[in-house]
C-alpha cells in the first residue's frame, strides 16, 4: 500500500550499489588467489605430493623411492583422492651450442600427468610427450634464453642417482607456457623412463602427486594418506610445498579482511545515510499518522514490511546486476603493470586479477548485506515505536 | 444539547525547570455538539497547545479533558491512539495528506483504520468527495492539487472516522483567499446540514467573522468567550 516510488528506488539503489561493491570486491579477491593457486599450484606442484620421508628437506635424487602399484593403491584408497603420477624431478644444466642454464628436469607419465595437471593444453608450438618419446619438452622462457625452437636438440648434463654422471642429448619436441613466471624459465619435461635411464635411477620417483575431488579440505585427507602409507613417505599439501605462497595469501586474506570490512563499513553508512534522510522526510508524515489514530505497532510493522521488500529487492537486483559484472572481468581479467606487476612475477603468477564466479560468493555478500539491510531498518522501527506526533509535526 | 468537550482548570508549562512558559494555563473549555468555534490569539498565545491537548496529541500537566464523558487523561498513549482514531478528526495546517496515497486512498485509509468494510468505504468516500466538490479529483495525487483542494481533502479525511468533532489547527494559513474561504463554506456547510462540530484556531479576520463562537487566548489563558453576533443572526443555531 505505500508506494513512494522515489523513497524506495532510494533505499533500493544503496542497497543495489551495496551488493555490487561487495560482490566484486570479494570476487575479485577470491579469483586473484583462485589464479594464483591454480597458475602455481594446481599446474605444477598439485595440492598435495607423496615423497620419501626427508625428500622435502633435502631435495636430491637419492631421497627417491621406488614406484609401485602397490603404494599407488594405498593413495587412491582415500576417496578424496581422485588420481596420482608419479614424477622424477632434479636440477640439471641444459646447453646448446653457446649457452648453458640451470633447469629443473621432470620426468613425468605423459598421459597421467596430463590428466592432473593439464599439461598438454599449455603447449604453444609442437606437440606433447608421449611415454615412448627420445624427447623433451621445454618451458618457454627457458626455450626463449636457450635461444631453441621445436626439433632443434640440447645437451643435459647432471649428477644420477648414487653419484653417477648423467648426461644426454635430446629433440624439442614441444614448448609449453605457464603462467608463472618462474616454473616459466626453468622446466623440462620428459617421459619418465627416459628420465630415469638419464638419472641411471631405474624404477625411481622422487614423487606421486595427487589429484584431489575436493580442495577445500587439505589436512585431513593428508592425514589419512599418511596414516595408509606409514613412515618411510611424507605426505605435503601446497601450502608446505610452495610456503611463501601460501604466506602471502594468508597476509593478503588478512588484508583483504580489512578492506572488506571498511566496506561494509562504508556500506552501513551508506544505507544508513539515506535512511536517515528518509526519515527526515518521513517524520511529518509519522507524525500525523499517529495522530490521526494509526498506532505506533501498525507504523512499524509498515515499516518493517517496507524495509524487507526494499533490502530483498535491492539485493536481488544486485546480484543479478552483478553477475555480469563479475563474469566480464573474469573472461577479461585486469591487468596490472609497473612494480606492483614485477612483485607479484617474483612471487610467482601472473599480474592479472581475474574475478571469482564462485556462486557462494554471490550469495554470501548478498545475505551479508541484506543483514545489514535489515539491522539498519530497525532504526527507522525504533523511530516509529518512538514517535510523537507533536513534536513530528513541528516545522 | 450534548456535550462533546468538557476541559477543567488545563494547564500546560513548558521548560518547567528553568524559565517556565504556561502556554495553557488554566484553561476552562466547554463544547457542544453542532458548536462552530474558533480560537484566535496572537502567535504563541497557546492555540495550538490547547488544541493538541484537546486532541489527546498531548497531555496537560495539570486538570481533566473529558471527551464525550471519557477522561482522556487518564487513557494511556495506544489508548489515546485508539480513541482520536474513533472520536476525533484532525485538519492540520500542512502535511494532512500522505503523498503517495491518491486522494481517495487518503480519505479511505482513516477508514480502513477502523475496520470499516469495503462497500461502506466506497460510499462514504463519495458522500464526503461530492461535500467537498471534488468527485472528479478522487484517483490524483495531492502533489497534483492545489492548496485548498489538499485542505477540502484533510477535512474529509476527517470526517470519514465519523468523529465527535474536528479539530483544526490553522486550516486555512497556508492558503489564498480564495481558497480559504471555499474551505470555509464547506466547514459552514458541513456545519449547518451534518451538524458537524468544528474547532479551529486561525489568525485570519475572514475565517473568524465566520465563526459563531470566538474564543481569545493570551499568555495561554482565556481573555474573551463570546458569541459572535454578527454570525449568528446570519446563522441561525439549529
Ligand atoms: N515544545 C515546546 N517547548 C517549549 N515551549 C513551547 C513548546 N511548544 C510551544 N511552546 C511555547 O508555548 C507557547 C504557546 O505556543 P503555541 O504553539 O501553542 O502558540 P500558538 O498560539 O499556536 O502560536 P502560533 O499562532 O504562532 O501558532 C509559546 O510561547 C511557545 O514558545
Ligand atoms: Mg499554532
Amino acid at each position: 500500500m505505500w508506494r513512494n516510488r522515489n523513497r524506495t528506488i532510494i533505499t533500493m539503489a544503496s542497497i543495489f550499489f551495496a551488493v555490487i561493491l561487495s560482490v566484486a570486491t570479494s570476487s575479485l579477491r577470491q579469483g586473484v588467489f583462485e589464479n594464483l593457486i591454480k597458475n602455481v599450484v594446481s599446474f605444477y606442484t598439485g595440492y598435495m605430493q607423496v615423497h620419501k620421508q626427508g625428500y622435502q628437506e633435502e631435495q636430491i635424487l637419492d631421497n627417491s623411492f621406488e614406484e609401485s602399484v602397490e603404494t599407488e593403491h594405498k593413495i587412491l584408497q582415500e576417496k578424496n583422492v581422485s588420481g596420482v603420477t608419479p614424477r622424477l624431478e632434479s636440477f640439471v644444466l641444459a646447453s646448446t651450442e653457446n649457452i648453458t642454464k640451470g633447469c629443473l628436469l621432470v620426468g613425468i607419465n605423459p598421459e597421467k600427468e596430463n590428466e592432473i595437471t593439464v599439461l598438454k593444453d599449455k603447449i604453444i608450438q609442437g606437440e606433447y610427450l608421449k611415454s615412448d618419446d627420445n624427447a623433451v619438452l621445454l618451458s618457454m622462457g627457458l626455450a626463449e634464453k636457450l635461444k631453441l625452437k621445436v626439433n632443434d636438440t640440447l645437451v643435459l648434463i647432471g649428477q644420477g642417482y648414487h653419484g653417477s654422471i648423467a648426461a644426454g642429448k635430446y629433440r624439442v619436441i614441444g614448448i609449453a607456457r605457464f603462467g608463472s613466471p618462474e616454473l616459466n624459465d626453468k622446466v623440462i619435461f620428459m617421459p619418465l623412463t627416459l628420465a630415469q635411464e638419464f638419472f641411471s635411477a631405474s624404477g625411481m620417483i622422487t614423487s606421486y602427486i595427487l589429484s584431489l575431488h575436493h580442495t577445500k579440505n587439505l589436512e585431513p585427507t593428508a592425514t589419512t594418506v599418511a596414516a595408509e602409507l606409514g613412515n618411510n613417505f611424507e605426505v605435503l599439501t601446497w601450502g608446505d610445498l610452495v610456503p611463501d605462497i601460501k604466506q602471502h595469501i594468508e597476509t593478503d586474506t588478512n588484508n583483504a579482511k580489512y578492506v572488506q570490512g571498511v566496506l561494509y563499513m562504508l556500506i552501513c553508512f551508506g544505507i544508513f545515510g539515506t535512511s536517515l534522510m528518509m526519515m527526515v522526510e518521513r517524520k511529518f508524515e509519522m507524525g500525523m499518522l499517529v495522530a490521526i489514530g494509526m498506532t505506533k505497532i501498525k507504523l512499524m510493522i509498515l515499516f518493517a514490511i517496507e524495509s524487507i521488500f526494499t533490502v530483498l529487492a535491492g539485493c536481488l537486483l544486485g546480484i543479478i546486476a552483478s553477475i555480469p559484472l563479475v563474469y566480464y572481468f573474469n573472461r577479461h581479467p585486469i591487468k596490472i603493470g609497473g612494480d606492483t606487476a614485477e612483485t607479484y612475477q617474483r612471487f610467482g603468477f601472473e599480474p592479472i586479477f581475474p574475478t571469482s564466479v564462485d556462486a557462494s560468493n554471490f550469495i554470501r555478500q548478498g545475505v551479508i548485506v541484506v543483514i545489514i539491510g535489515l539491522i539498519l531498518s530497525l532504526y527507522p522501527m525504533y523511530k516509529a515505536m518512538r514517535v510523537n506526533p507533536v513534536s513530528a509535526m513541528k516545522k | 444539547m450534548k456535550t462533546v468537550i468538557d476541559a477543567h482548570n488545563i494547564s500546560k508549562v513548558y521548560n518547567r525547570k528553568t524559565i517556565p512558559v504556561y502556554a495553557v494555563n488554566n484553561v476552562h473549555l466547554h463544547l457542544e455538539r453542532g458548536e462552530f468555534t474558533a480560537l484566535v490569539g496572537p502567535s504563541g498565545s497557546g492555540k495550538t497547545t490547547l488544541l493538541n491537548l484537546i486532541g489527546g496529541l498531548d497531555k496537560p500537566d495539570e486538570g481533566n479533558i473529558f471527551i464525550n464523558g471519557v477522561d482522556i487523561t487518564n487513557l494511556s498513549s495506544n489508548e489515546l491512539i485508539n480513541f482520536r482514531l474513533r472520536n476525533i478528526g484532525f485538519v492540520f495546517q500542512s502535511f494532512n495528506l500522505i503523498p503517495v496515497l491518491t486522494a481517495k486512498e487518503n480519505v479511505e485509509f482513516i477508514m480502513q483504520l477502523q475496520k470499516m468494510n469495503k462497500r461502506d468505504r466506497g460510499e462514504r468516500v463519495d458522500k464526503l468527495f461530492k461535500e467537498i466538490g471534488l468527485e472528479d479529483k478522487l484517483n490524483e495525487r495531492p502533489s497534483k492539487l492545489s492548496g485548498g483542494q489538499q485542505q477540502r481533502v484533510a477535512v474529509a479525511r476527517a470526517l470519514a472516522s465519523k468523529p465527535q468533532f474536528v479539530l483544526a489547527d490553522e486550516p486555512t494559513a497556508n492558503l489564498d483567499s480564495i481558497a480559504a474561504s471555499n474551505l470555509l463554506d464547506i466547514m459552514v456547510r458541513l456545519n449547518k446540514e451534518e451538524n458537524i462540530t468544528f474547532l479551529f484556531s486561525t489568525h485570519d479576520q475572514r475565517v473568524i467573522d465566520r465563526a459563531r463562537r470566538v474564543i481569545t487566548l493570551v499568555d495561554g489563558k482565556i481573555i474573551s468567550d463570546s458569541a459572535n453576533v454578527a454570525t449568528n443572526t446570519m446563522h441561525p443555531t439549529n
